[in-house]
């Protein structure tokens, strides 16, 4: 049995630990005596070597996700996919409309992209999910317009790790001839993905999330029907001219094998990661005034998001000190506000500030889990004897009859 | 986000948590904030015949930040008189638990709550100075 190791990592939709596998794979690629070619050079073996290598990497992502190797782009992470998907499709069809259709709850890498482009001119509907996260069809079908170039749903949300039925709005986006961008960041490895199956035209992705090293991703262009973008980063022509730069080996090769490692053990892991998903969900769902946040049947089995009323989440992050958690999503934890996420699928902001999102990985144990049920109880119980708003709770008193000063 | 010494040390041991009764005439009671904001502040006095706050007990919805910042009031307010207690700076408070600047507005509130709860008490004493204001 192995001793309980504090902290306690439950962040794993953050970012990841890169796998040993991964580390050793990269490590071959820096050094002199290692692969450490241009993949770029032709003229001699060091770099054919390299390439070899890169395209190696690129048949393993390929492979979790049913592409053709050709169809994949590198880039440096999910971010800069979704800027050069987005910015670059709508760049390049915007003879054909000036239209974009995308959801309140993506990630920013997506919203603050389309900000960009409405700066530029174009129109961007922000579609509002339901209160369970998930976009209603319907809802998106009576957004497209005649002028709709483009539409981006993100696959797995990052906060509440909702999954949205792509494959259904692939071939609605596919019968009104509309590109179809997806930010699959917190979906590859997690879940099964088909971009031919789910007639995705643009696929965002991100080695950190499934074990690899930070600062590489990729994105999946699609071939057939041929799908085109305008490159946004201008060089040596890389990528078949769409994303130029020095593809870094050493990156690139981590990736193919993270990739090639989640194809291989994604179902059994999966498995153990939801038992113990479940497990921490069944230690906390007996506490008073507990609330899940998004649909928890149609959820990637690593997240459970849940918040705990009259607790504020901060403090209770606070309490939890040897557990490595967030409220709301990474990329906010560092502002006051509540999350926006929270905030779309109608939460009061009170349960928006009182939330915390849990994901489980492939180095959590059962008794990781069962220490952070214990702390957690043991946190909220101490934060609720704080809480004038519990005391309240416990007399009765309506909270929303009360005219709050707000500040 | 990295705490300080004394707001950790207020928030893992608050000093004064608890009630007072809100219907005795020699208790005020402050209560600000909104949960929406993700803080409320309850401070509560206890004054004695002279004007001199003889206890204070506190609860709040809030940060760390906000929990430290009523745990020390309470420690401070705790044998000086309304006047004294009244004179209490958020600045002070800020300057105690050197809180950062994303979190002054948690010193404010704090300030607030103690000027809530003097008023309280004074309009109890005169309650029909409270039904003229």
């Amino acid at each position: 049995m192995s001793e309980l190791k504090l902290p306690i990592y439950l962040d794993y939709s953050a970012t990841t630990p890169v796998d040993p596998r991964v580390a050793t794979a990269m490590m071959e690629c820096l050094t002199n005596e290692g692969n450490f070619g241009n993949p770029a050079s032709r003229s001699h073996e060091f770099g054919w070597k390299a390439e070899q290598a890169v395209e190696q990497a690129r048949a393993n992502v390929a492979d979790l996700i049913n592409a053709d190797p050709k169809e994949i782009i590198w880039t440096s992470g999910a971010t800069e996919s979704d800027n050069l998907a987005i910015k670059g499709a709508a760049h390049f069809y915007s003879k054909n409309g000036k239209h974009i259709i995308t959801l309140k709850t993506e990630h920013k890498a997506v919203l603050d992209t389309c900000r960009q482009l409405e700066r530029e001119g174009f129109e961007v509907t922000y579609l509002e999910p339901e209160a369970n996260g998930l976009v209603d069809l319907e809802k998106l079908k009576a957004a497209i317009r005649e002028d709709t170039v483009l539409i981006s749903i993100m696959h797995v949300n990052n906060e509440i790790g909702v999954v949205q039925d792509i494959k259904a709005i692939g071939q609605l986006a596919r019968e009104n001839k509309i590109i179809f961008h997806v930010d699959a960041a917190q979906s590859a490895g997690k879940v099964e993905v088909d971009v031919k199956d789910m007639n995705v035209d643009l696929m965002s992705f991100s080695a950190h999330k499934i074990y690899g090293p930070k600062g590489i991703g990729a994105l999946y262009v699609c071939r057939k029907p041929r799908v085109r973008i305008e490159a946004q980063m201008h060089g040596g022509g890389h990528e078949r001219g769409m994303r130029s730069g020095t593809l870094p080996t050493h990156q690139i090769v981590g990736m193919g094998e993270a990739f090639r490692i989640a194809k291989q053990e994604m179902a059994s892991e999966n498995e153990r990661i939801r038992m113990l998903r479940d497990r921490l969900l069944e230690g906390l769902k007996d506490i008073e005034e507990v609330y899940i946040n998004g649909d928890i049947d149609h959820r990637v089995p690593h997240n459970l998001n849940m918040s705990f009323n009259f607790v504020e989440g901060e403090s209770l992050i606070m309490a939890l000190k040897d557990i490595a958690i967030s409220s709301g999503s990474a990329c906010t934890s560092a502002s006051l506000e509540p999350s926006y996420v929270l905030r779309a699928l109608g939460r009061d902001d009170e349960l928006a500030h009182s939330s915390l999102r849990f994901s489980i990985g492939r180095f959590t144990t059962e008794k990781d889990v069962d220490h952070a049920v214990d702390v957690i109880r043991k946190a909220v119980t101490k934060l609720r004897d704080l809480s004038p708003l519990w005391d309240m709770y416990k007399e009765g008193v309506d909270l929303k009859s009360i005219e709050w000063a707000a500040h | 986000m990295a705490y300080g010494e004394k707001v950790l040390d207020h928030y893992e041991n608050p000093r004064n948590v608890g009630t007072l009764n809100k219907e005795s005439s020699n208790v005020g009671t402050g209560m600000v904030g909104a949960p929406a904001c993700g803080d409320v502040m309850k401070l509560q006095i206890q004054v004695n015949d002279s004007g001199v706050i003889e206890d204070a007990k506190f609860k709040t919805y809030g940060c760390g930040s906000a929990i430290a910042s009523s745990s020390l009031l309470t420690e401070w307010v705790k044998g000086k008189t309304l006047d004294e207690a009244s004179l209490i700076k958020n600045s002070d408070i800020a300057e105690e638990l050197a809180l950062p600047p994303v979190k002054i507005h948690c010193s404010v509130l704090a300030e607030d709550a103690i000027r809530a709860a003097i008023t309280d008490y004074q309009s109890k004493q005169s309650p029909a100075e409270k039904k003229s204001a």
